[in-house]
């Protein structure tokens, strides 16, 4: 099996009411330090390890599935070789 | 003229499309599985608000996925009427019929009350027994429906007005030029966050959105009679 | 969890049982006189949650007999499901109401949206299609953090469940006091609409009918969730955590698709069908098979389960949610089955309808339990409570009430708009779809909701009320005025009041002090039942309602369903035309003990309530229901927390009207809260024939304007309120204490 996580955030441009939120939040705890937070959300995928083509059903389970391109990007990191 | 009502699982004011349809406009409508296959001898199809598949990953992002959706989209590409509302209108966004995408509202809640609406096309087919600029009020009640879209298409779609409702007074979402309706380039498909289903009967207190539905028959009956 | 399992002898000497709720005397009764041998692990785990106070009322059964709950109406009492309540057209009307307080405090989130799950459930294990939900929220004072996040979390989980069903949630209440801040009240209703002949009731009989298990797999979620909520809260019992489920709506809704179908349409297949609710697989089968005097026997390895490794106890004890449990008759299994998968679920036969009355479960080819069905619900010993007055009454009773004084009404009545318990809850209900399936005619914030009923000329009013404060000072004349005041909520939007539900919120009732609250308060609440002709047709009782040793007030919720025979005649509350008549209905006393006028100036609940005079208020309540009837009302809203002042101020409110009154009042008593009084708008031409219809009931004060002003000439002054401003005051009041930082 290979581990993968695959991590969906908002494009820059798009405003985050929860990313802010959050910062206020964090700022009312009094670490006035942090600038900015930001929302994502990740996902973890077990793949076949005899799937030779990981990379591609990540890039392919995420453009048509996992990722909204309107407003979404995403990354991902091979996270293990079981 | 034929209606089909979508169900998706999830899917929950099927019922209250389907009576502003039959009960109210007495239209000839039925209800659609999101496992069929084909749309053959419907003229309108509707997808209904709710939380199909639990609104879980996005808002209609898996139920771009159904059996339907392809007929759904040949439906649409071949000038026949699609309608969407709240669910269905973000349905519609994730299945590319729509331009854009639906986001979390700015407040970060649910929030169900009628809104002011601005009636900014009434060249559409559902829109034409509104006057120009006509202000209307409708129910709303959604979590995601920040309306999005990057700057050109925007443009785009002020451009062509494919922009058919406007919220007026205040902005419940966050939707960016005040965006509540829009179509595809071509008018026939109109995807909107407020529910006009909600909104075709004086004993529930609001009869703006009747006209929506009486627009889109009476444009279907055009349609079957310039066929003929 | 724990890992291996005790034998026999060491659960008898390590006592495990204790922890579960289970004493040592009623151990020793089940060692000694039901099995008359050592019950196994498994077994006195099922003891311990069946005999819990949520599964068995062993506490407060003497109390509830109490309740009338039958009359010419009542299809369903208490017992299943839900009730169930004739409203003609070989229709009927289900409602229940539950509590979910304790997972509310300690997951505010999940436990107000499991609570929503769980009622849901139970209406439509009766045949019925939820058509609305309700809830009664009380909270601390909005002056911390914890209870801000409280509000809060508890408001979303409830909107996030409900709109996700597509069951409008459409009225409600919301009170803030200090009581309630350690252990906060979640009770939520649903009322569902059905045909009488879908009638279904929680039965597994008839020999070799298969018990078939739907919807969610089975976890380790919520194990001895039902003893968890029987059990007294501390900041110390940590460890109760595991004990929150986690809801999915999108399940639900399936599931309850799926059900209906079941149910309305294939009801030759079904014998039974029962929620899985409190102590899960364990009560939903033994009830059913108690029910019917059937015995039962369950292949444990066949119940779909998500987590591996699970034990019997586990498997047996476990609240995950979303769960049904069926009888069928033999040889419609695959039909069944067919008919789950079509919306996506799983249909799994895990046991059979046997002979005699054994409960016997089998896992891993072992039989894990053999006993008695009746042992586990028939055979709890009742307590015997011991009951003593309260000091604080006791008192009470001796000294004076205190008397309120009014300097300046205006200022008072701007001051009391913005107390949170008056305030308006929009910022909350607006969060909830109240519309959803179209049929909510009346929503969140009038005296009660109103659901017209498609296809016929009917609709259906519902409210939720419970007011603590009043039971706190009198237990018998605050029940009596629980039950009044949902009557009234319902009669003031033109229904008349068929049945209720009830949630009953109290602290330990070990406590002498607790159960006398408790048992007064039945007395008081069944006996306005008797004379309104409502009977309770279901409910819980919600003990242990504490937090570090202290109680909250006892809050008795009562939800009421009424009917209204012609859509034509729901009544709005809010006045509707200038030069409408306005009419106050029902006497003014000298009402100030418990209301939110003492609250407001001394900060405290204190004094004796005076006496209520059921028959007359009911007398006046129909002659009033009458006069609507027959077309004579405008508008009606009901008199409630703070008094007439308020009541017509929100009249207004959402109107361009005002109102101009001379009454006989003092500026005191226009704050005071005595039961059972309306306001009523009428038309000029309508004036004699309503007088006629009241007999004496009801007194002209004055006429609705134009104005967006409130005045009131009352002895010795003018109350003259600018209603736009106070409107406005009303509507911030909330938002801006729940945004203030602490």
């Amino acid at each position: 099996m290979i581990n993968v996580r695959i991590f969906v955030t908002y494009k820059e441009s798009v405003f985050d009411p929860q990313g802010e939120t959050i910062t206020e939040a964090i700022h009312s705890l009094g670490h006035d330090e942090v600038k900015q937070v930001h929302v994502g959300k990740f996902f973890d995928v077990q793949v076949d390890s005899s799937n030779k083509t990981v990379e591609k059903t990540i890039a392919e389970i995420s453009e048509q599935l996992l990722v909204n391109f309107n407003l979404e990007t995403y990354r991902y990191e091979i996270m293990e070789e079981a | 003229m034929k209606i089909a009502v979508v169900v998706f699982p999830g899917s929950n004011c099927d019922v209250d499309l389907y009576e502003a349809l039959h009960t109210v406009c007495h239209a000839d409508v039925e209800y659609v599985s999101h496992k069929q296959k084909n749309l053959t001898g419907f003229d309108a199809v509707m997808l209904p608000g709710g939380f199909s598949y639990g609104d879980y990953l996005r808002s209609g992002a898996i139920a771009r996925f159904s059996n339907i959706m392809p007929a759904i989209v040949e439906f649409a590409n071949e000038g026949k009427f699609v309608f969407g509302t709240c669910n269905g209108f973000q349905i519609l966004t994730e299945a590319g019929l729509l331009p854009g995408a639906l986001k979390k509202n700015n407040s970060l809640k649910f929030v169900c009350k009628e809104i002011e609406l601005k009636v900014t096309n009434n060249q559409t087919p559902f829109t034409t027994q509104y006057k120009m600029g006509e202000h209307i009020n409708l129910p709303i009640a959604h979590a995601d429906g920040s309306y999005y879209a990057e700057k050109e298409v925007l443009e785009e779609l002020e451009k062509n007005g494919q922009v058919v409702f406007r919220y007026m007074n205040e902005n419940p979402n966050g939707s960016l030029n005040d965006i509540a309706g829009i179509t595809n380039k071509k008018g026939n498909v109109l995807g909107m966050m407020p529910h006009p289903e909600r909104a075709v009967e004086a004993l529930l207190g609001n009869e703006d959105g009747l006209r929506l539905f009486k627009s889109l028959l009476a444009n279907g009956k055009k349609k079957e009679e310039a066929a003929r | 969890m724990i890992a291996t399992e005790m034998s026999p002898q060491e659960i008898k000497s390590k006592k495990p049982y204790l922890e579960w709720g289970l004493s040592e005397k009623e151990y020793n009764y089940i060692c000694e006189k039901l099995l008359k041998r050592l019950p196994n692990y498994t077994e006195t785990g099922l003891f311990a949650v069946m005999w819990s106070e949520h599964c068995s009322y062993k506490k407060s059964k003497p109390v509830l007999r109490e309740f009338p709950n039958k009359n010419e109406r009542v299809l369903q009492g208490p017992g299943e499901g839900a009730g169930i309540v004739d409203i003609g057209d070989g229709q009927a009307v289900v409602f229940k109401a539950e509590s979910h307080n304790h997972p509310s405090a300690v997951e505010p989130y999940e436990g107000a949206a499991t609570g929503v799950g769980g009622i849901i459930r139970d209406i439509f294990s009766m045949g019925a299609r939820p058509i609305a939900a309700l809830d009664s929220l009380h909270f601390g004072e909005i002056n911390q953090a914890r209870t801000k996040y409280l509000i809060n979390e508890v408001v979303a989980g409830i909107g996030g469940y409900g709109n996700c069903m597509g069951i409008p949630t459409v009225g409600g209440e919301m009170t803030f006091d200090e009581c309630y801040t350690g252990n906060p009240l979640v009770n939520a209703m649903c009322v569902g609409l059905m045909e009488q002949k879908d009638m279904q009731v929680g039965r597994a009989q008839g020999l070799g009918n298969a018990v078939m298990y739907v919807g969610a797999k089975t976890g380790r979620d919520g194990i001895h969730g039902a003893t968890f909520a029987s059990a007294d809260f501390s900041d110390e019992k940590e460890t109760q955590r595991s004990a929150v489920q986690v809801g999915d709506p999108f399940m639900e809704k399936l599931l309850m698709e799926a059900c209906l179908e079941l149910t309305n349409k294939h009801a030759d297949w079904l014998v039974g069908i029962q929620d899985m609710g409190a102590a899960g697989l364990a009560s939903s089968s033994c009830e059913m098979a108690s029910k019917a005097g059937s015995g039962l026997e369950l292949t444990l390895d066949n119940v779909p389960q998500r987590e591996p490794e699970m034990s019997a106890y586990e498997i047996m004890l476990s609240e995950s949610q979303e769960r049904m449990l069926l009888c069928i008759r033999a040889g419609f299994e695959e039909k069944v089955k067919k008919l789950f998968e079509n919306y996506g679920l799983e249909a799994v036969v895990i046991g059979r309808v046997v002979k005699g009355h054994q409960y016997l479960l089998k896992h891993k080819n072992s039989i894990v339990a053999d006993i008695p069905v009746s042992s586990l619900t028939d055979d709890v010993l009742e307590e015997e409570s011991q009951e003593k007055m309260p000091e604080r009454i006791l008192q009470a009773g001796k000294v004076k009430n205190w008397i309120p004084q009014v300097s300046d009404a205006t200022e008072i009545l701007e001051k009391m708009l913005q107390q949170p318990t008056i305030a308006s809850k929009r910022m909350f209900t607006q969060t909830y779809d109240s519309q959803v399936r179209t049929n909510t005619v009346v929503g969140p914030g009038s005296d009660a909701a109103v659901l017209r009923v498609r296809g016929t000329k009917k609709a259906l009013a519902m409210t939720t009320d419970g007011n603590g404060r009043f039971v706190y000072l009198d237990p018998k004349i605050g029940g009596k005025i629980a039950v009044l005041e949902a009557a009234s909520n319902l009669v003031a939007s033109g229904a008349l009041p068929l049945a209720l539900t009830d949630c009953l919120n109290y602290g330990d009732p070990n406590d002498p002090e607790i159960y006398w609250e408790l048992h007064e308060s039945v007395l008081g609440m069944a006996a306005a039942c008797r004379v309104l002709n409502t009977p309770v047709i279901s409910g819980n009782v919600s003990l242990y309602n504490e937090n570090n040793g202290e109680a909250i007030y006892p809050t008795p919720m009562v939800g009421m369903v009424g009917l209204v025979k012609n859509i034509k005649h729901i009544i709005s509350s809010f006045v509707q035309h200038q030069g409408d008549l306005v009419f106050i209905v029902g006497d003014t006393e000298q009402d100030f003990a418990g209301s939110e006028l003492q609250k407001m100036i001394t900060g405290q609940i204190k004094g004796h309530l005076n006496q209520i005079n059921l028959e007359k208020i009911s007398l006046r309540m129909m002659r009033l229901l009458k006069a609507m009837e027959k077309g004579l009302v405008v508008s009606a809203h009901d008199l409630s927390e703070g008094g007439l002042a308020v009541a017509l101020a929100e009249t207004t409110f959402g109107t361009k009207h005002g109102i101009n009154l001379k009454i006989n009042l003092s500026s005191e008593e226009l704050f005071s809260e005595t039961a059972g009084r309306f306001i009523v708008t009428v038309t000029p031409e309508n004036q004699k024939q309503f007088l006629n219809e009241m007999q004496g009931e009801a007194t002209y004060a004055g006429k609705v304007t134009n104005d967006k002003k409130l005045i009131v000439a009352y002895n010795g002054g003018q109350l003259d309120l600018d209603l736009q401003k106070a409107e406005g005051l009303w509507e911030e009041a909330i938002p801006c204490l729940m945004k203030s930082k602490d």
